[in-house]
């Protein structure tokens, strides 16, 4: 235990060199850092947002919308293979979950079931080797055949969902100038959200919490809205209510003529006569095309512009619109105007996104953290090295050396894989400038005890970090299998103390057995002269004062 | 080198406390926390933070002079959002955090809006003189998933510790080591009921942490105990742990003084946001011990060990080893 060959002692100061060198960057400002020369390091540490300051928002979708927009489309996509199959069907419905459509003639069952098989998409995952599709499709009594979504097709639509949910909200905080915005996706169906420095998140709240799905549909051209709800409305149309009181609730067809995702783009501007604010937005070619033929068709006749399922307005069409642009009004203030313009053209999101977490904190409090994190690991570190010089001399000023250099080592990992500083990551630091020291505490102790024990100074410091080791190793793996275990269960600042716990107990275990080893290995060198002195002072056992027979 | 300082050997050695046959002292006083612990959690609950149940958190700072609570306080109750607790922090007297209870969805708002529109009331009550620096807000999903996560987290761990100590021991030293760590954090928490602390994420993560470093101290002594039953193979389990426990006292009682230096000025100078998380560690750090060597090795009795370790001594014994194997073996059978 007491020897190292020369290329072990030359690894080991290396270590500490490269320690040094990663750690550096972090110590000094980003501007003078990106100026230095290539060879050196530049990773610095990321401070959390509980140190920065800034807004972390955990988004949540709505899965059940995802799920209704699936059926909605299946309900056409279903109506559209029987009509082109000339199956005729009395009705399509959605019940529990799942379409159900029953066909005219009880004999056409069987060739609807097969028709609508189609409809089946193969959901695989290679890497589970699970097949399936994402439908299931069954015939039931009296001519009905049932589709329903299957586990498997709807996460993958979920998925699929989240993934443009995230372009989306990327969008939309960058039209507000935002720069450095981290926008994840957590879980399956969730969104984590982090924009530093931001402390007021209400317009951030309001940008990405509609869905902003905007639709042109037909009015029904006899029935009213008033009328309808007293009876039932026709097949195929639905009763939509107005965003505000003056747009009163119309009965409009479920289909609508055009979508958002067809817009080209989408303006905030000023109506030429009212000078009230409105959106002047274009369609794209189809999207003109298809708002063309309709408004060809149904000219004198109202429509509606819908936004989230509200009507915003219904104006009645004067002329057949066919260069594809238009514009919306409705009540709408120069903000209002502008914050959906920036929904418009970043597209609509998939299904809505709710807030279910907000944590912000102000850039002073995290200044405060910082600095309350400095006093007390500079307070703490003082403290503990105080005591262990005090109580064990030089060895006690090695396992300092050693506990700072592992300090080093835990902050140049940091910078190097590019982890997180957090506030409970400082106090991890701090913790384990404790735990560090205890290796060289039960190194010492045993030390002690083997110099009681009548040991050479020689022969006791080999056996204290011999017989200390394995007490170490099983120690600090306890502890290391907590930390691991709050990784993997933990979010946001516990892994920020899970990285830094379970790294500072790699390096104290490191540090104990190398820097601190090598150490009393010079000092031994270098006293080779002369006869070795015991590095600890100690109360020879009782029982061997008093010879052989125990008090 | 002419001077050397060799630190001071303070602690005492030789002690030989009869810790082992006074168990049923340390084992009494132990159980009377426990039940006190279970009694608290029955009765009064933990104080659980915005993170465990939901609602908001407002941390504030004035931005001249004090913050006066009370005035505050009526300040912020008649804003009809329902429970609203003000309370103040740091030692400047000008910082208070403010806690609004999980608001209740209306037809028009949903949870994210109605509790967005309670914290804008308490924003708006608090006026110009009073600057907002830190906001928490956590539905009711999460606060559920995090209260699971975190019991799941605690038990996880406790598992990882338990086959660990076993895989490295035998199936006693394993249990009696989770036991005295249940104990640990079971008074810990129970503390927490009776000081009415908050009881958030990172308090669970203090326990965690607890968990992993209040067994290093029973591993030294269990370490020394299975040395020790390899060494003397005669003497009886009694007097072996009492032996191991007073052999291992000064590394048991040294290794948490150094931790809690640490903690301890993370208790005294860090922020409000770790507070509890400190208090738990450092809590947790003198129950450990105190598990460590009075719990631990009274439950070792309790199950017996294997006497006949068939592996070597660890090292082939020295002159002084084999002198003193000797020597207390006569003593033993005496």
């Amino acid at each position: 235990m007491l020897h190292f060959t020369r290329w072990k002692q030359i690894a080991i100061v290396l270590s500490v060199v490269l320690g040094i060198v990663f750690v550096l960057p972090s110590f000094f400002a980003k501007e003078t850092v990106a100026g230095w020369p290539w060879f050196i390091p530049r990773a610095q540490i990321n401070l959390g947002l509980d140190l920065r300051g800034g807004a972390h928002l955990l988004l949540s979708m709505e899965t059940a919308e995802v799920r209704k927009d699936w059926l909605d489309t299946l309900r056409e996509d279903a109506r559209k293979r029987l009509r082109d199959a000339k199956i005729v069907v009395a009705s399509v419905g959605v019940a529990n979950n799942a379409l159900q459509v029953r066909v005219g003639n009880a004999e056409d069952a069987d060739a609807a079931l097969k028709e609508l098989k189609g409809l089946a998409q193969p959901t695989g995952n290679i890497i589970r080797g699970f097949s399936g599709t994402d439908l299931d499709v069954n015939k039931a009594e009296g001519g009905v055949i049932i589709i329903a979504p299957t586990e498997a097709g709807l996460q993958h639509r979920i998925t699929e969902a989240i993934s443009a949910a995230i372009e989306t909200v990327r969008r939309r905080v960058d039209f507000t100038g935002t720069t450095e915005a981290q926008i994840v996706r957590q879980g399956s169906d969730r969104i984590l959200v982090q924009v530093p420095g931001l402390l007021e998140t209400a317009p951030l709240k309001e940008l990405i919490g509609k869905t902003a799905r905007l639709t042109f549909h037909e009015v029904h051209p006899s029935i009213s809205a008033e009328e309808a709800k007293k009876t039932r409305p026709p097949s195929g149309f639905r009763i939509y209510p107005g965003a505000d009181r003056e747009e009163g609730d119309q009965l409009l067809r479920e289909t609508p003529v055009v979508r958002g995702d067809e817009l080209k783009s989408a303006q905030a501007a000023f109506d030429s006569q009212t000078h009230e604010p409105i959106i002047a937005f274009t369609f794209n070619g189809s999207g003109a095309r298809k708002f063309g033929d309709f408004t060809k068709t149904h000219v004198g006749r109202p429509f509606a512009i819908v936004l989230d399922d509200k009507v915003i307005s219904a104006p009645v069409i004067r002329d057949a619109i066919l260069g594809g642009s238009g514009q919306i009004s409705g009540n709408f203030t120069v903000e209002t105007a502008n914050q959906l313009a920036i929904q418009l053209r970043s597209g609509a999101l998939p299904a809505k996104l709710t807030v279910i977490e907000e944590r912000v904190v102000g850039a002073s409090l995290g200044q405060d953290s910082i600095e309350a994190g400095k006093v007390s690991a500079a307070i703490g570190g003082i403290a503990v090295a105080s005591f262990m010089i005090f109580a064990y001399g030089l060895l006690g000023i090695f396992a300092v050396i050693g506990a700072a250099i592992h300090i080093i080592f835990v902050l140049a990992i940091m910078a190097v894989i590019g982890s997180t500083m957090t506030l409970p990551g400082i106090a991890g630091i701090v913790l384990t400038i404790g735990m560090a020291v205890d290796a060289n505490v039960l190194i010492n102790e045993r030390i002690r005890e083997e110099l009681r024990g009548g040991r050479t100074p020689i022969s006791a410091i080999e056996t204290g970090f011999t017989r200390a080791y394995g007490t170490i190793i099983d120690s600090q793996l306890t502890t290391f299998i907590a930390g691991l275990v709050m990784f993997w269960l933990g979010s946001g600042p516990i892994r920020g103390f899970a990285v830094t716990l379970t790294l500072g107990i790699m390096t104290t275990v490191y540090t104990a057995f190398t820097i601190a080893r090598l150490l009393v290995v010079w000092w031994l060198a270098a006293q080779k002269t002369r006869k070795v002195e015991p590095p600890l002072s100690y109360t020879p056992s009782a029982s061997l004062k008093a010879g052989s027979t125990r008090p | 080198m002419r001077f050397l300082f060799k630190g001071v050997d303070f602690f005492p050695h030789d002690t030989r406390w009869k810790i082992i046959e006074r168990r049923y002292i340390f084992i009494g006083l132990s159980w009377a926390l426990a039940v006190l612990s279970a009694v608290l959690l029955m009765t009064r609950g933990l104080n659980y933070g915005v993170d465990f149940k939901g609602g908001s958190l407002i941390e504030v700072q004035a931005k001249a002079g004090g913050i006066d609570i009370g005035e505050l306080r009526v300040r912020l109750d008649k804003l009809g959002i329902g429970d609203v607790q003000v309370q103040a922090v740091g030692t400047t007297g000008n910082e208070a955090l403010i806690r609004v209870a999980q608001q209740v969805p209306t037809k028009d708002l949903n949870e994210e809006k109605v509790q967005g529109a309670a914290n804008d009331k308490v924003k708006g009550a608090l006026g110009e003189t009073i600057d907002v620096r830190r906001i928490e807000v956590v539905g009711p999903t999460v606060s559920a998933e995090l209260k699971r996560t975190g019991v799941i987290a605690v038990i996880a761990s406790m598992f990882g510790i338990l086959l660990y100590v076993w895989f490295r021991f035998e199936w006693q030293f394993a249990v009696a080591a989770i036991l005295a760590l249940s104990h640990d954090v079971f008074i810990t928490v129970g503390m927490f009921s009776l000081l009415w602390y908050e009881f958030d994420l990172s308090v669970v993560a203090a326990i965690l942490t607890l968990a992993g470093y209040s067994i290093n101290d029973t591993v030294v002594v269990f370490d020394r105990i299975r040395e020790n039953l390899r060494r003397y193979k005669r003497m009886p389990l009694v007097e072996l742990l009492n032996l191991s426990i007073n052999e291992t006292l000064s590394r048991t009682v040294l290794t948490s003084v150094t931790t809690a230096l640490a903690v301890l000025a993370l208790y005294v100078f860090g922020t409000a946001v770790i507070h509890g998380f400190s208090f738990a560690m450092l809590f947790g750090i003198v129950i450990g011990t105190y598990s460590s060597i009075f719990v631990a090795a009274p439950f070792l009795l309790l199950f017996g060990v294997k006497r006949d370790w068939s592996g070597p001594a660890v090292k082939a014994p020295s002159k002084s080893d084999a002198a003193g194997k000797g020597r207390r073996e006569n003593v033993a059978s005496k």
